[in-house]
Order: structure tokens, then C-alpha cells, then sequence
């Protein structure tokens, strides 16, 4: 059986400036490769810098990689930097979930604009989906009509999860998207990611430096380092004997 | 049974209705505004309400002060000048000319400046860069001074006097949309948009306008006072309407002669100019003032 997601030698790198003429490159992602399955979780942890939110873009499609391929599903919906734009199975929920909220729409238009553009459902049954899906992430019917300003932290990260959601994906990528959450709301949307991916086996691949998060929820765990994966397995064999020193420094501190 | 509302009606108030309630609380800003709409109204509607024509000469009644002055008379509610020509009526019909007129160029700048500001905007590289610093060598010149040069090109007429200032406010005007939609292509809500799927049109139309229409409300009357101004100056220094034309400044520069006799004729439309520059001001300040606020919040 051949895994949802397949990352195959993923490579990134920027030009940088060097002085007036010469151009420096610096390679941000080197040779990714990893496996999800439907229903598991993926943690990517590593220190500042070393190319994590990167890799959250290049997946969710919002950067193009310049080598290497993704493969979802068996498809490959990115090949050498050219992205099938018309993919939305992958979708990600960004880190501050208030600044991915256009402030001049309400909640409701923002929803139907996503199933406007991607699905050719008619009026009543666009209505009737974002119904369903604002339930699903714990908001109330009513909340469409809302504007992103009314909302609490945690609810704003509830907008995010059901437009991420709206779309039926197979893979919802978060970038840091916990991080800025008090602990008792990261609970909750814990506790409702987890619910969600019970239900309808969705698979995340979750970014963060919240340890005890990674190892509470997620099946395997990348560490990556200056762009390169220093270390790739299930969590537990992972936690119990790390071998990279990387890895031993992350867990000490 | 009629239904009571036990509960009172939770309003989702748009940033459009937010924004509403703000600018009220600004009182000087909300004086401004009805200032601002009584010359709107007067300058669209001037020939029906004026009282007289605007050059029918009463010979029997020359140089009459004000009404309220002894030697007034009822018919000349404002008086009349050397011509017999009625004060008012003059008057009226000048917010045509200087207000209105003001009022199309700036509209006129702010569609042209909008257009070219949003393709410097989204696009990238030489093509921004040329449409960006397309008119910026005007920039240097203060806008009256770059205004009279255009005119001393195309000659002196009202018409002239309108595309100067447009040519005049236009660079500005560009700069300031590019810079606003610059900025907002970079924030998060863009990026989230464009993975939803939504075309370059969609990105602009829903993503992008609805959330700078305020600022470029705010740059407009800042342009419109502007144009006020320049255009008052123009017909005052005799290059832009002729004196036959019932302009604020050409009015005041034909009566200049009369400030001793008839001061009247030349207080009164620079009072009429101060008053619209001023209504103009207080309500681009009060816009101003709410956006600020708003990015506080």
C-alpha cells in the first residue's frame, strides 16, 4: 500500500545578495524526503531557522520547491518546482490566525468564496456546507456572519481549522498554529484536531517547539537541522533514544 | 402572537459601519461633512436656485452693500458689484466652477491614479518601477508652480487649469495606492486568499479594496483641497477661468480693484474658498484620525 503523502528529495534555496553584483545561494531545504499515512501525524521540529515554516509552505503550496516531488495520493502534485495549482488537498493554517483572516470580509463570505472558487456547488448547498462545517469545529451557525474582528484567539484558530476544512482535504498542515494559543485553548483545539482526524482520517503534519504536543500527539517526527533531516522515525523510538546530538540538545532543553 | 425579543439583537457591525460610528464621534469632522455636502448641493444645483442670472446688470443698482447694511437693499441679499451684477448669485454659481469642478478633477485623478496605482502594485520588477516613477520629476515642483508651467504649455482656460491639476496630483496619487496595496500583498490574509484558490482579479476585489477604499477616501480629500486651492490661485492670477466666468478667484481678482468701495465683493468669495478649503480639511482629518484609531485597535 502506497502512503497519502509522499515528499521525495525536496530541495529549496534562496539568492541572497551578496554585494552589488554577486549573488550568494543559500540552500534552505536539502534533500527532504518522508512518508504520511492517512490518519497519522507528522511532527517536523528543529531549531529557529532550520527550515521548517519553509517546508510548511512548499507543502501547502504557497512557495514552489526547486527540485524534487511531492506525491499525494499516488499523483504527483508537485515535480521540479511546478505545482498543480489546482490541488486543494493540502491545506495550512498559519501560525498568527488572526492575520490570515481578511479583516474586510465576514466569516461566512470568506468560506463561501474558498467553495466558490475550488467546487461548483450551488447556492443552497454552499450554505449548507459551511453550516456543517463550522459545527464540526465547535462554532455555531450563527458565527458566519461575524467579522474576523469579533472573535477570541481561540476561535479565530477554530475560523482557520473550518476554512482549512471546507474543502474536504486530506492533509491540513499547521505552522506553529498551537503555538500562540494559551494552554487551556491549545487543549481544546488539541483535543478537536484529534477528534476530527478519528473521524474522518484526516493526517496533519504539525510544526512547533512544543515538545510534549509532539510527543502527545504524533505518530513520527522529522528533526531537521540547516535544512537537512538529521533524524526520522516514530516518536516513541525517537523519544526514547534519540542519536543525533541535535535531537539530545532539542529534548534537554 | 407578536414575537417579543427577549433578547436584544446582536448587530454584526461591518468595518464600513464601524467605521461610521467613529467618524460621528469626531464632532468638528461631522460639521465638516454637512459643510462639505451643502457646497456639493449648491454646486450641483446652482443655476435653478440662484436668484438672478449670472450676468444680468441692474443699471439702477450699482456697488449695493449687503442687506443688512443701511444703505442695503432686500432684492441684493449679498449686494451687487460695479455692474449690478447680484453678489449672491455670483456666488452660488461659482461653487460650480470652483468647487465642482475641483471636485471632477480630483475624482479624475483618483480613477487614473487608482488604475496605474494598482498596476505598479501587482506588478513586478521594470514594469513596476517604470509605472511607479512614470510622472515623478514632477514631484519636485510644488503643485501650483508644476500647474502654471502645464497651463503656459496649453494656455490659460478653465478646461487647461482642470488637467493641469490632474497632471499636478497625479504622481502623488500613485505612490501613495502602490505603497497601500504593497503593503497589504504582503500580509498573511493574501497568501491564505491566493491558496484558496482566488484568481489575481478575485485577490484584488475582495481581498485587497475592501481594505484600503478608506485610505484612498483619505487621499482623495487631501487632493480635493489641493485642487480647491489651485484652482482658486489659477483664476486669481488671471491663467485660469476668465473673468466673464463666475470662478472664486476670478471673482475676487476682477474685484480687486473695488476692496475700498465694494469690500463685500472680494471678502465674500474668499470667505466661500476658506469655508470649502476648510469643510474638506476637517473631513479628510476626521477620516484620517478614524483610521488611526483603527490601527490601534
Amino acid at each position: 500500500m502506497q502512503p497519502l503523502l509522499k515528499v521525495q528529495a525536496l530541495s529549496k534555496s534562496f539568492n541572497l545578495r551578496a554585494s552589488l553584483f554577486s549573488r550568494k545561494q543559500f540552500s534552505v531545504l536539502k534533500n527532504i524526503s518522508f512518508c504520511l499515512e492517512k490518519g497519522e501525524t507528522l511532527a517536523i521540529i528543529g531549531e529557529t531557522g532550520s527550515g521548517k515554516s519553509t517546508l510548511a509552505k512548499l507543502l501547502a503550496g504557497a512557495g514552489t520547491a526547486d527540485s524534487g516531488q511531492i506525491y499525494l495520493d499516488g499523483n504527483i502534485i508537485e515535480d521540479n518546482g511546478v505545482r498543480d495549482t489546482q490541488c486543494r488537498h493540502i491545506r495550512m493554517i498559519f501560525q498568527d490566525s488572526e492575520a490570515s483572516l481578511n479583516p474586510g470580509l465576514t466569516i461566512g463570505d470568506m468560506l463561501d468564496d474558498c467553495l466558490q472558487y475550488n467546487t461548483s456547488l450551488d447556492k443552497e448547498t454552499r450554505v449548507e456546507k459551511i453550516k456543517v462545517t463550522l459545527a464540526k469545529v465547535g462554532l455555531l451557525n450563527d458565527h458566519q456572519h461575524y467579522y474576523p474582528h469579533m472573535f477570541s484567539g481561540g476561535q479565530l484558530q477554530r475560523v482557520a481549522l473550518a476554512r482549512a476544512l471546507i474543502l474536504d482535504p486530506k492533509v491540513v498542515v499547521l505552522d506553529e498554529a498551537l503555538s500562540s494559543l494559551d494552554p487551556s485553548v491549545r487543549a481544546q483545539t488539541v483535543n478537536l484536531l484529534l477528534k476530527l482526524q478519528q473521524e474522518t482520517g484526516l493526517s496533519y503534519i504539525l510544526i512547533t517547539h512544543h515538545l510534549s504536543l509532539v510527543r502527545h500527539i504524533s505518530d513520527q517526527l522529522v528533526v531537521l537541522e540547516h535544512g537537512e533531516i538529521v533524524e526520522y522515525g516514530r516518536t516513541e523510538d525517537v523519544f526514547q533514544a534519540p542519536k543525533s546530538r541535535v535531537t539530545q540538545k532539542l529534548f534537554n532543553c | 402572537m407578536a414575537k417579543f425579543n427577549l433578547f436584544s439583537e446582536e448587530s454584526n457591525k461591518s468595518p464600513l459601519a464601524r467605521f461610521w460610528r467613529k467618524f460621528k464621534s469626531n464632532h468638528p469632522a461631522v460639521v465638516g461633512l454637512w459643510l462639505f455636502s451643502a457646497f456639493a448641493v449648491l454646486a450641483a444645483a446652482a443655476p435653478l436656485i440662484a436668484p438672478y442670472g449670472v450676468n444680468q446688470q441692474h443699471s439702477e443698482a450699482l456697488l449695493i452693500p449687503p442687506s443688512w447694511h443701511e444703505m442695503g437693499d432686500v432684492r441684493f441679499i449679498l449686494g451687487t458689484d460695479d455692474l449690478g451684477r447680484d453678489v449672491l448669485s455670483r456666488l452660488m454659481n461659482g461653487a460650480t466652477y470652483t468647487f465642482g469642478l475641483s471636485i471632477v478633477a480630483a475624482l479624475l485623478t483618483t480613477v487614473i491614479g487608482v488604475v496605474v496605482g494598482t498596476f505598479a502594485g501587482i506588478s513586478r520588477g521594470i514594469r513596476s518601477s517604470f509605472l511607479n516613477h512614470l510622472l515623478d520629476i514632477t514631484l519636485s515642483i510644488p503643485s501650483l508652480l508644476l500647474a502654471i508651467i502645464i497651463i503656459a504649455i496649453l494656455g490659460p482656460g478653465l478646461m487647461n487649469t482642470v488637467w493641469a491639476i490632474i497632471l499636478a496630483l497625479l504622481p502623488q496619487f500613485i505612490h501613495s495606492v502602490r505603497n497601500l496595496i504593497v503593503t497589504e500583498l504582503n500580509k498573511d490574509y493574501i497568501t491564505a486568499f491566493k491558496l484558496d484558490g482566488a484568481s489575481n482579479w478575485h485577490i484584488l476585489s475582495r481581498g485587497i479594496f475592501p481594505n484600503i477604499y478608506e485610505h484612498i477616501v483619505v487621499i482623495f480629500t487631501m487632493a480635493l483641497s489641493t485642487a480647491i486651492l489651485d484652482i482658486a490661485a489659477l483664476g486669481f492670477l488671471k491663467l485660469g477661468a476668465q473673468p466673464p466666468t463666475t470662478e472664486w478667484g476670478a471673482i475676487l481678482a476682477e474685484n480687486l480693484g473695488l476692496i475700498y468701495l465694494a469690500p463685500w465683493t472680494v471678502g465674500l468669495p474668499g470667505v466661500l474658498l476658506f469655508l470649502a478649503v476648510l469643510s474638506t480639511n476637517l473631513v479628510g482629518d476626521g477620516l484620517r484620525q478614524v483610521l488611526k484609531a483603527r490601527k490601534a485597535d
